[in-house]
């Protein structure tokens, strides 16, 4: 899309970061298990109210991780994937990698929220690297993630820095997964994934759908 | 009697051969057997496959390893991180060969190992490049891809309390790997922060039974540094 003008300035303001994660927290349930990954997606927990119990997942074996430990409280043999310390609430757990990977891979996490670079409107998902060449490539869990869990939520910003879009029609990164994801949450608004391609669900006030299309690659439907 | 302990690393270390495939236990550095890395240094074996996590920060552990040359294959799921400076120069000299694998992959090959399973279907990386050239099969409509279990010559190992015939127990998230590391070698070397009797571990709370362990040393040094 070279030839592509830019789209119009807005009028509408995009959602920060917290906010991004505030709009996908208001979205997820008590009662959820809960794998987060590193970026905007670690900041969702931080929104959801410590009386809505959601048991939060890592991939190093944690199950159930509780706010962020006060500085200088900090256990040094708790962290979470993000190599960050963490707490464990009542009720949370240990378990070795195989099993914590037997809770990703064997379907028990009700969702999944990971950052990505793109998201086709088929639910493809390329979130792990930048090239094929990637000089020097790391997976970590993603792709036990995306094809893991019961559902996928991206959480992105909706175009690139300068303004190329990431939900598009076929992913040019290498993919993690193959119609993995089934919403996304970007600065801009939330579309789920269908067989007719991406469905608006909502979009920030004051953005037009004309907008939003302007800088979205792939065609976007409303909701039947 | 049974007696795992051993006094030196020079005990821990002997008859690790040149060319093993060495498990080393950590997410991070967290769980990760220090001790035992640089009692791997000393001793000297080379041309080895290092099975881990992580590839190393700084210049020290699994870094100076393969920064000495000791280290020809890589096998992990996240070797790029912050301070990933030896790795990263290695692998772009082409003086390290990479075998990158999904993380819940890594730990199912390890755990099939120790349980006597030659392969199995998953579906992680399905459709991508980690599984390029790799068999796959349609199984009740979804797509999988055939994965090798992954033994180990030999597994170091961290542990929090161990007595004399190998059970062990971990400290929070510094379980992650050791566990599945410790079944699937042909020697599993522990290092751990208490030696107690045999009989004082909770046996509910035994997470390694001795009968995946072979050697054990006492290397108590508190908590790591935050």
């Amino acid at each position: 899309m070279p030839d592509t003008p830019p789209p119009e300035p807005m009028d509408a303001k995009p959602l920060g970061r917290g906010a991004m994660a505030a709009r996908v927290a208001a979205d997820i349930p008590e009662g959820w298990c809960v794998n987060l990954g590193i970026g905007i997606p670690t900041l969702v927990a931080d929104h959801v109210p410590v009386e809505r119990e959601v048991i939060f997942h890592s991939e190093n074996g944690v199950l159930g991780i509780g706010p962020a430990p006060a500085k200088g409280h900090e256990n040094p043999w708790l962290i979470n994937a993000g190599k960050q310390h963490v707490t464990l609430r009542a009720g949370g757990s240990f378990t070795h990698h195989a099993d914590s990977f037997a809770i990703i891979r064997g379907g028990h996490l009700d969702l999944c929220v990971l950052g990505a670079f793109e998201v086709a409107e088929n639910g493809d998902v390329a979130n792990w690297a930048t090239s094929e060449n990637d000089t020097a490539p790391a997976v970590g869990g993603a792709m036990d993630l995306a094809a893991g869990a019961k559902r996928l939520w991206v959480v992105m910003e909706h175009t690139t820095k300068d303004g190329r879009p990431r939900l598009v029609q076929r992913c040019s990164y290498p993919l993690t997964a193959l119609g993995a994801a089934s919403r996304v949450y970007t600065n801009l608004a939330v579309l789920d994934i269908t067989p007719r391609g991406f469905v608006v669900r909502d979009m920030i006030p004051g953005l037009t759908l004309e907008a939003l299309q302007a800088r979205t690659e792939a065609r976007l439907h409303l909701p039947a | 009697m049974i007696d795992k302990t051993v006094r030196t690393m020079a005990e821990a270390m002997a008859g690790i051969a040149d060319g093993s495939t060495v498990l080393l236990g950590g997410f991070g550095a967290v769980g990760q057997p220090n001790a035992l890395l640089d009692g791997l240094i000393e001793q000297g074996a080379k041309d080895l496959t290092v099975v881990a996590n992580n590839a190393g920060t700084g210049h020290v552990g699994l870094a100076r390893l393969m920064e000495l040359g000791r280290v020809g294959r890589i096998i992990c799921s996240y070797p790029r991180s912050v301070g990933s400076v030896v790795f990263e120069e290695l692998f772009r000299a082409g003086k390290l060969e990479l075998e990158l694998v999904p993380q819940g992959t890594l730990a199912e090959r390890m755990r099939a190992a120790g349980a006597g399973i030659p392969a199995f279907f998953t579906p992680t990386a399905y459709g991508t490049k980690l599984a390029a050239g790799k068999e796959t099969r349609e199984i009740n409509g979804r797509h999988f891809v055939l994965e090798y279990a992954l033994p180990g010559d030999v597994a170091l190992i961290e542990a929090w309390e161990a007595d004399r015939w190998g059970n062990l127990t971990y400290r929070a998230s510094g379980r992650n790997f050791n566990p599945v590391m410790a079944m699937a070698a042909e020697l599993t070397i522990v290092q751990t922060q208490h030696i107690v009797e045999l009989g004082a571990l909770d046996p509910q709370c035994v997470v390694t039974p001795g009968i995946f362990v072979n050697r054990v040393l006492h290397v108590p040094y508190g908590d790591p540094p935050l």
